[in-house]
C-alpha cells in the first residue's frame, strides 16, 4: 500500500463521515421547501448526532449483548461500503478488500444485525419492523445485484474500482442497457434507504414504518450510531450510483490534479441528487406494504432486462 | 460515426419497445393499454425511420409513413372510440398475478434471444441485433393474449404482436416488400373493424367482454 493510495482513502473516508449527515440535511432541507414548511438548518443532523452522543443510553432489561452489538457492527458494515465505493479517487486500497458483491453482502449483514437487534428486545414494533424490513430487503437485493452485474458485464470486472474507471474512461455512447439498469438501481436504493414510495423516513406512525420500529428501543449512542449509520448507507447509495451512471469527475489512478477537483465535483452531484431525492419524495405518495413487491419485482425485471439487452446487443 | 450512431439508435429503440411490452403485460387499465400500444406504435416509426436514414432505402420511409398513420393515429382512435361505446374503462383481470406474468415474460426473452442469435448471425442488416427483441415482443403478445379475460386486451395483444413482426421484418431484412406491406396494413386495419364488430357481437349476447363465456357452445 503505497502513501497517496492511503490519503485518498482516509480522504474517502473523512468524506463520508461528514458528507453523510450533511446529504441528510439537505434533503429534509429541500422536502421542507417543496412542501412549504420552514426548512430546519443544513447541519441539523450534525447536531443531533452531537446532542445523542452525549445523552445517557438507556438499555431494556431484557437486552441480550446483541442488542448492544447491533449498533457497532452497523455502523462498521455502513463505513466499510462507503470506504470501497470511489466516491474521491479509482485507487482504494480497501477496494480490493471487496467486490461489487460483497457490498451487497455488507448491506446485508447490517440489515440482519438490524434486525436481529428489534426483535431482541422482544417489543411487538420491533418484530413488526424487522419482518417488514426482511420484507424489503429480499427483494431488493436480487434486484441492486442485476444492476451491479450488468455494470460487471460493460467493464468486464467485479471490483467496484475498476468498473468505475473503466465506465468513466469509455467514450460517450447510448446504452440502453444501462439506462434500464439506473431506473432500476433508483428504485432499489428508494426502497433501501426508506424513502418515499416505500417507506417514510419522517413519520413514527405505527401502520406505515419500518425503519423508524427498528430503531425504536435504541436511545443515547447507540442511536447516535444507528442514525449516522443510516445516513452513511444513503451516502453510499447515492455514490454508487452516480459512479455507475455518472463517473465523470472521479480521480483516476495517479492523477493528483483531479483529485483535488474530485471533492467538489461529488458535492455538486451529491447536491443535485439530493434535490431528486426530495423531488421524488414530495411527488409521489407512500404505497400500501402489499404494493412493495410488486415495486421491487417491476426493479428486478428492469434488472434483468438491462443485463439480457447487454448480453443480446453486446453494445 | 454515423453509422455507429445509428446503431445505437436503433438498439435503443429496440429496448424501448421492449420495455413497453412488459409494461403491456403488467399494465391494469385498458386505457393505458391503448396509450401504451400507440408508444410502441412510435417507437417502431422511430427505428424504421433511423434505419432509412443510415442504409438509405427510400422505401422504409413510405412504411415508416404507413406504421405512423396506422399505428400511432387510427388504431388507438378507433379502440378509444371502441372502449368509448362499450364503456369498458374499468381494470383489466388477468388470469396469472402480474408478478408472476413478468416472470415468464422474462423466461421468453431469454428463449427468443437464444432462438434469434444463430439467425441474426446470417444477416447483413444493421440491426440484426434487435431480431431477438423483435422475437421477443411477438412471444409477448401472445403471452398477454393468452393471459388476459377480457376481449379488449386481446385485441391489443394481437395489434402488438403485428407490431413485433414489423420489428423483425425491419430489423433482419430491411423490411418487406411495398405489396406485402400495404396487405398487412389493410389486413390489420380490417381485422380491427371486424372485431370491432364482434365485440359489440359478444357483448350484445353475453351482457359481457368475458370471453370465458364463449367456451360454451350451445344454450343451456
Amino acid at each position: 500500500m503505497n502513501l497517496e493510495g492511503f490519503l485518498a482513502q482516509l480522504a474517502a473516508l473523512a468524506t463520508a463521515l461528514v458528507l453523510a449527515p450533511l446529504l441528510t440535511g439537505w434533503v429534509n432541507q429541500w422536502r421542507a421547501w417543496l412542501q412549504n414548511r420552514s426548512a430546519p438548518p443544513l447541519t441539523q443532523p450534525l447536531r443531533v448526532l452531537h446532542k445523542l452522543f452525549r445523552k445517557e443510553t438507556v438499555m431494556a432489561h431484557e437486552a441480550s449483548p446483541l442488542y448492544r452489538a447491533a449498533p457497532y457492527i452497523v455502523f462498521a458494515c455502513m463505513l466499510l461500503a462507503a470506504a470501497i465505493i470511489p466516491t474521491l479517487a479509482t485507487t482504494l486500497p480497501l477496494a480490493r478488500a471487496a467486490d461489487a458483491i460483497a457490498l451487497v453482502g455488507l448491506f446485508a449483514l447490517a440489515r440482519l444485525f438490524i434486525s436481529l437487534a428489534a426483535m431482541d428486545v422482544g417489543t411487538p414494533f420491533g418484530g413488526l419492523g424487522a419482518r417488514r424490513e426482511m420484507l424489503v430487503g429480499f427483494l431488493a437485493e436480487p434486484a441492486f445485484l442485476m444492476v451491479l452485474f450488468t455494470a460487471s458485464l460493460i467493464s468486464d470486472s467485479t471490483s467496484l474500482a475498476t468498473i468505475v474507471s473503466s465506465l468513466g474512461q469509455r467514450e460517450l455512447a447510448i446504452l440502453p442497457s444501462l439506462a434500464f439498469a439506473g431506473v432500476a438501481f433508483t428504485m432499489v436504493s428508494l426502497a433501501e434507504n426508506a424513502r418515499v414510495p416505500v417507506d417514510n423516513p419522517a413519520t413514527h406512525l405505527e401502520l406505515t414504518m419500518i425503519h423508524e420500529a427498528l430503531l425504536l428501543e435504541y436511545s443515547g449512542r447507540h442511536l447516535a450510531l444507528m442514525e449516522w449509520a443510516a445516513s452513511l448507507k444513503l451516502f453510499a447509495y447515492s455514490c454508487a450510483g452516480l459512479a455507475l451512471f455518472f463517473p465523470w469527475g472521479v480521480a483516476q489512478a495517479n492523477d493528483r490534479m483531479a483529485l483535488a477537483f474530485a471533492l467538489p465535483v461529488l458535492v455538486a452531484k451529491l447536491a443535485v441528487g439530493g434535490i431528486g431525492l426530495a423531488l421524488v419524495e414530495t411527488i409521489l405518495a407512500k404505497m400500501r406494504i402489499f404494493r412493495v413487491p410488486e415495486f421491487l419485482a417491476t426493479a428486478f425485471l428492469l434488472g434483468v432486462l438491462a443485463l439480457l439487452v447487454q448480453l443480446l446487443l453486446g453494445a | 460515426m454515423m453509422y455507429t450512431l445509428a446503431i445505437q439508435l436503433v438498439n435503443l429503440f429496440a429496448a424501448g419497445m421492449l420495455l413497453l411490452a412488459f409494461a403491456m403485460l403488467a399494465q391494469r387499465r385498458i386505457l393505458t393499454l391503448i396509450h401504451l400500444y400507440a408508444l410502441q406504435g412510435l417507437a417502431l416509426t422511430a427505428s424504421t425511420v433511423t434505419v432509412a436514414w443510415a442504409t438509405g432505402q427510400a422505401h422504409l420511409y413510405e412504411s415508416a409513413a404507413i406504421t405512423f398513420a396506422l399505428k400511432v393515429v387510427v388504431l388507438p382512435w378507433i379502440l378509444h372510440r371502441l372502449i368509448r361505446r362499450l364503456n369498458v374503462k374499468w381494470d383489466v383481470e388477468t388470469l396469472i398475478n402480474i408478478p408472476s406474468m413478468m416472470l415468464v415474460g422474462i423466461v421468453l426473452v431469454v428463449f427468443a434471444f437464444n432462438l434469434a442469435l444463430p439467425i441474426s448471425e446470417f444477416s447483413r442488416s444493421i440491426a440484426r441485433g434487435t431480431l431477438g427483441i423483435a422475437l421477443a415482443c411477438v412471444l409477448m403478445s401472445f403471452l398477454m393474449m393468452i393471459t388476459r379475460s377480457k376481449a379488449v386486451p386481446q385485441v391489443i395483444g394481437f395489434l402488438s404482436m403485428e407490431n413485433g413482426l414489423f420489428f423483425a421484418a425491419t430489423s433482419a431484412t430491411y423490411g418487406m416488400p411495398m405489396v406485402v406491406e400495404l396487405g398487412i396494413a389493410l389486413d390489420v386495419l380490417v381485422g380491427m373493424v371486424i372485431l370491432g364488430v364482434f365485440l359489440f357481437q359478444i357483448r350484445e349476447r353475453f351482457d359481457s367482454l368475458d370471453i370465458r363465456h364463449l367456451e360454451k357452445l350451445k344454450d343451456d
